[in-house]
């Protein structure tokens, strides 16, 4: 506590890469932190990747250090599975309500053995997996969840849907099963909030002209990301959706629903053409005899080391780069038939693909403005959230003490959203150096 | 049956919908008239033709300074709404045609005070367009049009080919989704038909181009008849005697080509919908079909 | 191959009069060949809708209108439903159409007396009014 009652302590909402870094900079720095996330676990989007660009590097060993630091760190305090309900005050003395989600288990008994999740019958297409994979209704989001302990989906479960099962309360060794569990609200009282929610993608099934996802075989990034996981829905192995044979053909697509004023979002999404780049060369070096097509407009790798990358791929791995959109795509048998184009040789080209990755564009999270306006700060009209000077201060807001931090004020990767978030939690400390 | 009618208007069961014809339906394209005047009886509405109409021009003209152009349209529109309220018609490039020209008089008041001034008429843009198909969906609906069926065209592998003029521009047709429309499946399964989904159903016949380089409009036609007989089409469908010309009256150029086509008979979806209906077939314009549809009819039964 | 660029070359009048005619802004458009992709007949164009476009911004008169790409083109408006940028390229290729077709000479495209016995009489009215429309001066 600082001069007339300036409270020294943060919180920071949202789970992912940057807010664990945020959060990870104040903790150290001596400052008790808050971290709220509305998944089970923290970790975010990172959790869902196989491995990351330029190096290749495993994305769950270079996450999992840091999941596990912010989950035994003696300043952070982890409030999961958990969202901001309201917020009032002002820097030094914001009051938070936050909603706690009824997980229907008591993680105070959860001891996280893993018997409900290995037990629990009902299977259903997991959010996690993108739909391609099937997960149960009680589930930790991986096996190295922070905090490890399991959430019941009600919508997925038999006996809240059918009051059929109960066979995890039966199972768990402590009897921490309890389904008469209901959300319960807490305040919070801190000095300082930094906004770190993260991303969306807009959904494949946004696209017409590519089968308004009902193609099983075109899939966007992050499934593509799955497929490649040695946690995901098929062990690491890139399997077609829809019959998992091997895919011999594979073609992705970037830009999909950025760069395109008339019908999607006018920006450029910024990180799919690295992804992209990575993902092909992902493939090839799982499938040594398929052939990767890649889709673009521009290059856009603009990194350290990222233009090299770019370059090995073409090089090493004879991943065919063809400048041109894709018109549409639609099924033919077995085949999903591309109809693109290669503008520097003006020529027409088609492609019967076994497989086809969309770089599909970024978006903010779904509730982004809600909490914006929560918190008093504004957003773009896509709802990204608002620096406070696009080149000067682009991790303050309007409102003294919030602070954004990572995706959540616009699409950037894994290094930019650290630095973002390093700089957030910069900000914060500077503030309460103020008031000392 | 012209007693019969008068009696139930009196009644006020026939709804009658101003209609333009266009050129072709009158000529070339009889069958598609015809049938669809028939069964409009039988579904309680009448199609009153304007009592003056021209050609529609056939283009929407895309040269923003081509206003002459515009003028038939213009005048088919400002004398229909003299009559009446909404206008429909059965050719997809009179749909476009009429609706487009619609728009832009709704929206460019300066064309819309030249063309005025020009055509001596006074028309604000206020009438509504309605394709034949639409008043069978909204109008109707197609629970009330299943009930009327005498005979449903079970086990008829139908393909329904949408072609362009229906679909686009999306903001100006506003007729279905211009990627994946389904009204035309709807209809032909509420006659009891198997639609078949097959992807190249909205891609152009190539319309003028059986003027200008027919070879390539033979190709347009072959791509899409090809792909629906490849996804199990005993039959196609359509709604333009543009897009009929290009598949079903150059099958033959087809067969020059591709010398193991199969030939596919080729329907207006009057001409189904009178079958449905129980109309005698002998009615129902078949001698205007280039491809025979009769023995494939009587395989199945529907005759 | 080689072309020589001036400002007065870029914003020549060439591509003012397309871009006249047809209601659209050429430099709207970023060559993502979208259109060509999508387009039906592009089989059998000389080169695509998009790099017509491309010749006609740099001022490339003879070589844009030399070529059959807009006289193929049927309107069938897949490109235009498609563009990213929301350029309507239906209306550029009818521009080129009647650019050329407005000009002195009253070059007609297709001639009338060349078609072969009982072409016409075999057309429904609705494909020789459009064809007509499109290719006659």
């Amino acid at each position: 506590m600082g001069d007339n009652g300036f409270i020294k302590r943060a919180m920071v909402i949202g789970g992912g890469i940057a807010g664990i870094s945020a959060s990870i900079d104040l903790g150290n720095g001596g400052y008790e932190v808050i971290l709220v996330e509305k998944l089970p676990s923290i970790g975010g989007r990172m959790l869902q990747l196989s491995e990351t660009f330029p190096t290749l590097d495993c994305a769950q060993c270079t996450l999992t250090p840091k999941t596990v630091e912010t989950g035994q760190h003696s300043h952070i305090r982890l409030l999961t599975y958990s969202e901001v309900d309201s917020v009032e005050g002002k820097a030094g003395d914001f009051k938070v309500r936050i909603r706690r989600k009824a997980a229907y288990v008591d993680w105070e008994k959860c001891t996280g053995c893993g018997l409900c999740q290995q037990k629990c019958p009902s299977t259903n297409p997991s959010e996690f997996d993108r739909g391609m994979g099937l997960g149960k209704a009680i589930y930790t989001l991986s096996p190295q969840a922070v905090p490890n302990k399991p959430v019941i989906n009600p919508a997925h479960c038999r006996y809240f849907k059918e009051k059929k099962c109960r066979v995890c309360e039966k199972i768990c060794p402590v009897g921490a099963i309890d389904y008469e569990q209901k959300d319960r609200f807490v305040e919070e009282r801190v000095g300082a909030i930094i906004t770190a929610v993260g991303f969306d993608l807009i959904p494949k099934e946004s696209f017409g002209e590519y089968g308004y996802g009902e193609i099983p075989d075109v899939i966007d990034g992050l499934a593509f990301e799955r497929l490649n996981s040695a946690s995901g829905p098929t062990t690491g192995e890139i399997r077609r959706p829809s019959d998992g044979k091997i895919p011999k053909e594979v073609v992705f697509i970037q830009c999909t629903g950025s760069r395109d004023p008339e019908r999607y979002m006018p920006y450029c999404s910024r990180v799919c053409c690295m992804y992209t780049g990575k993902h092909a060369r992902l493939y090839k070096h799982k499938v040594h005899d398929g052939q990767a097509y890649i889709f673009y407009m521009d290059i856009r790798s603009t990194g350290k080391g990222y233009e090299e990358f770019i370059q090995q791929g073409m090089e090493e791995e004879g991943i065919l780069y063809l400048r041109g959109r894709v018109s549409r795509i639609f099924r033919d048998g077995e085949k999903i038939i591309v109809w693109g184009v290669d503008t520097l040789i003006g020529k027409k080209v088609e492609i019967p693909a076994d497989l086809v990755v969309l770089a599909t564009a970024i978006l903010p999270q779904k509730d982004s403005k809600d909490l914006a306006n929560k918190l008093g700060i504004e957003t773009d009209e896509y709802g990204f959230l608002t620096e406070a000077h696009r080149k000067l201060r682009p991790v303050e807001t309007n409102v003294e003490g919030v602070y954004i931090a990572g995706c959540a004020q616009g699409p950037k990767d894994i290094a930019d959203a650290v630095a973002h978030a390093n700089a957030a939690a910069s900000k914060v400390q500077g503030l309460f150096a103020k008031h000392s | 049956m012209r007693y019969a009618l008068c009696a139930m208007r009196f009644l006020g069961f026939i709804v009658d919908y101003l209609y333009f014809p266009g050129c072709t339906l009158y000529t070339k394209a009889k069958n598609f008239d015809q049938t669809a005047r028939d069964c409009s009886l039988l579904l309680g509405f009448e199609l009153k033709e304007l009592k003056n109409w021209t050609c529609c021009g056939a283009t929407f003209p895309l040269a923003t300074d081509n206003i002459m152009a515009l003028l038939p349209p213009s005048r088919i529109l400002a004398t229909a709404r003299e009559e009446g309220t909404a206008l429909t018609t059965l050719c997809a490039v009179c749909f476009n045609v009429i609706k487009r020209t619609n728009r832009l008089i709704q929206e460019d008041g300066e064309k819309r005070d030249k063309i005025n001034n020009f055509i001596e008429k006074n028309y604000q843009g206020d009438l509504q367009i309605l394709h034949y198909l639409e008043i069978l969906k909204k109008e109707i609906g197609f629970n009330r049009l299943k009930e009327k069926l005498k005979k449903p065209l079970v086990e008829l592998k139908a393909a329904a080919y949408y072609g362009c003029m229906l679909l686009r521009p999306f903001e100006e047709m506003e007729f279905d989704d211009k990627e994946k429309p389904t009204l035309f499946e709807e209809f032909l399964e509420t006659l009891g038909a198997k639609a078949i989904e097959y992807p190249y159903k909205i891609e152009c016949c190539g319309s003028f181009q059986s003027v200008g380089s027919p070879d390539v409009a033979t190709e347009c036609a072959y791509k899409i008849l090809s792909s629906a007989i490849k996804n199990g089409a005993e039959v196609m469908v359509s709604t333009c005697p543009m897009c009929t010309f290009n598949i079903d009256h150059k099958q033959s150029d087809i067969k020059q080509k591709y010398l193991d086509f199969k030939p596919i008979p080729v329907f207006y979806f009057t001409q189904l919908l009178g079958i449905a209906m129980g109309l005698d077939w002998q009615t129902l314009g078949f001698e205007q079909n280039a491809v025979d549809p009769l023995p494939l009819l009587k395989e199945k039964g529907l005759l | 191959m080689k072309i020589e660029l001036t400002r007065q070359k870029v914003h020549n009048e060439f591509a003012k009069k397309v871009e006249l005619i047809s209601g659209q802004n050429l430099f709207a458009c970023y060559q993502c060949g979208n259109c060509t992709a999508g387009c039906p007949v592009a089989f059998a164009m000389e080169i695509g809708p998009h790099e017509v476009i491309r010749y006609t911004l740099l001022g490339l008169e003879e070589e844009a209108l030399g070529v059959n790409t807009f006289w193929l083109c049927a309107s069938c408006l897949q490109c235009t439903s498609r563009c990213p940028k929301g350029i309507d390229i239906a209306r550029v290729m009818d521009a080129l159409r009647t650019v050329l077709l407005r000009k002195k000479e009253r070059k007609d495209h297709i001639q009338i007396p060349e078609f072969p016995e009982g072409f016409l009489e075999k057309l429904p009215q609705i494909a020789f009014i459009s064809g007509f429309r499109k290719f006659l001066s």
